[in-house]
């Protein structure tokens, strides 16, 4: 065998289990969406502008984009009537490379009609838990020597909570200093998860680009986040389906973008058109590398795909 | 100038006038959030210490940096002796700033000085060396492809961990940044 030949076979081989996983893990949630009437769609990856958001950096692709989450083709589906979709799909973000992220990794989205987001913690947590059972992890998953037990329910933390339990500074003061993300991931993110799955909820209104206002509290959103193993897993949300207030923080997010001199993108016309006759609706984006990461007990994103880019 | 998506483990950074070496490095971003860059940096004169989370608006100074060929000697006590062979100066460094590079430092091997507004501070290895293995367990037959692997120890007495098909003797390539071994030298 040739010595690159060689090489390749060992770092695919220490993988196997990973793949496996992936591919059993995936097949697992598939029959579960099925089973709950879910229509399996697909999107395009390429598309002329993805959602405009200050903080995710899209790939460009002759003059369009890759897409860094299929969330307006599958709005504009759930709009046209689709009561319940799913899809397994790839994404991609510039720049973003780590031992938790990679520029182009695979999302698992899904969407209800007449759903909130309180509903869709419930619905998250049941088809997950089932998926875990069905590999084999019915009581509790064991992530780097963290024992991270699965029975219902899984724990609610509002945002405003989890920063007075874990955070040296309030969440008032870590948003109006401008440390919020900072704070969220250096003190609060290691906590979250580690003994059971945790929903961090209730998101400060400024932190929802596509996301309904809470009823009765517009100062936080309809927004949370699961957490396993001080690890974020998947956001979802309560959608807006107000148009006007969607182009508006749309508008917003473009021009703080300019501020920043960072890529333009077009306004996207079809699905502002689209939200016109959307329900309400809820809607949840996993990260299927990460809970791979915990089901294969890795350290790395990098343990769980079988070529890094780097590899390539 | 660097940017933040420059940033990497082993960049080097000037700092309050001091170079800086990124010992640590963590791309830190939730998915709705902003990047940030978590660094844990080591002043390369002192050896301190400290940690620093950047955001994708920061900007860094290179550090100035020059590196001279200079052959190793010999080990006194705690310094190690390096000789310009243009100039015949000798300079002396510190275990401390020999660092993990004793793992790969073969005695009369010409090594890289690293030179801080002509200060020898350290040793610049290439990212990759290759070392002979000097003691390893024979390879078990059939065993090419389980992904195992095995300790073995190479000519500068480091002990690392490599796949079962390497044999003693061979010549291994080793990435002196992680000290993690690479591939098979053939030949």
């Amino acid at each position: 065998m040739s010595t690159l030949r060689q090489e390749d076979s060992f770092r695919l081989a220490r993988k196997s289990q990973a793949l496996r996983l992936r591919a059993e893990f995936t097949q697992c949630l598939r029959r579960r969406f099925l089973e709950q009437g879910f229509l399996e769609v697909e999107t395009p990856l390429r598309i002329p502008s993805p959602a405009p958001e200050e903080h995710i950096e899209a790939l460009a692709s002759d003059g369009w984009f890759l897409q860094t989450s299929p969330e307006l083709c599958m709005k504009r589906i759930l709009a046209a009537g689709y009561p319940r979709i799913f899809q397994f799909c790839k994404c991609f973000r510039a720049g973003e490379r780590g031992g938790r992220h990679l520029p182009e990794f695979s999302m698992l989205e899904w969407y209800a009609l007449h759903t909130d987001y309180q509903m869709l913690m419930r619905q998250c947590e049941a088809l997950l838990q089932s998926a875990l059972a069905d590999t084999g992890h019915s009581e509790k998953i064991i992530w780097r020597n963290q024992i991270i037990r699965l029975p219902l329910p899984w724990e609610r933390i509002t945002v405003k909570d989890a920063f007075s339990r874990y955070a040296p500074v309030s969440l008032q003061n870590a948003l109006a200093g401008g440390r919020f993300d900072e704070v969220l991931t250096e003190h609060v993110e290691p906590n979250l998860g580690c003994d059971h799955p945790v929903f961090l909820c209730d998101y400060p209104a400024s932190m929802a680009a596509l996301a309904k206002l809470k009823e009765g509290d517009p100062a936080v959103a309809e927004r949370f986040e699961l957490y396993m193993g001080g690890m974020e897993i998947a956001n979802g949300f309560s959608e807006l389906t107000d148009a006007q207030e969607q182009r508006r923080r749309f508008e917003e997010a473009l021009e703080a973008r300019a501020a920043k001199d960072l890529a333009r993108y077009a306004m996207p016309e079809p699905f502002l058109a689209a939200l016109e006759g959307l329900p309400p609706c809820a809607g949840i984006a996993l990260g299927m590398d990460r809970i791979i990461m915990i089901l294969a007990d890795a350290p790395n994103i990098d343990d769980v795909v079988a070529f890094p880019p780097e590899t390539l | 100038m660097y940017t933040a998506s420059d940033l990497r483990k082993g960049l080097r950074l000037k700092i309050d006038n001091d170079p800086y070496v990124i010992t640590e490095f963590n791309f830190v971003k939730p998915g709705k959030g902003q990047a940030l860059y978590r660094c844990k940096l080591k002043n390369m004169l002192t050896g301190s210490q400290f940690e620093r989370t950047f955001r994708s608006v920061d900007v860094f100074e290179p550090a100035d940096l020059r590196e001279k060929k200079m052959q190793y000697l010999y080990k006194e006590g705690d310094k190690f002796c390096f000789m310009d062979n243009e100039t015949f100066e000798q300079v002396y460094l510190t275990e401390g700033q020999v660092g993990d590079a004793v793992n790969f430092l073969l005695d009369n091997i010409e090594a890289e000085i690293l030179l801080f507004e002509d200060r020898p501070i350290g040793i610049s290895l290439p990212n990759f060396v290759e070392l002979v293995v000097t003691e390893a367990e024979p390879w078990a037959k059939g065993d090419t492809v389980s992904g195992a692997t095995k300790p073995v120890k190479v000519q500068t007495g480091y002990t690392i961990l490599v796949p079962t098909f390497i044999s003693e003797g061979e010549k291994i390539r080793i990435d002196t940044r992680t000290g993690e071994y690479l591939t098979r030298v053939k030949g």
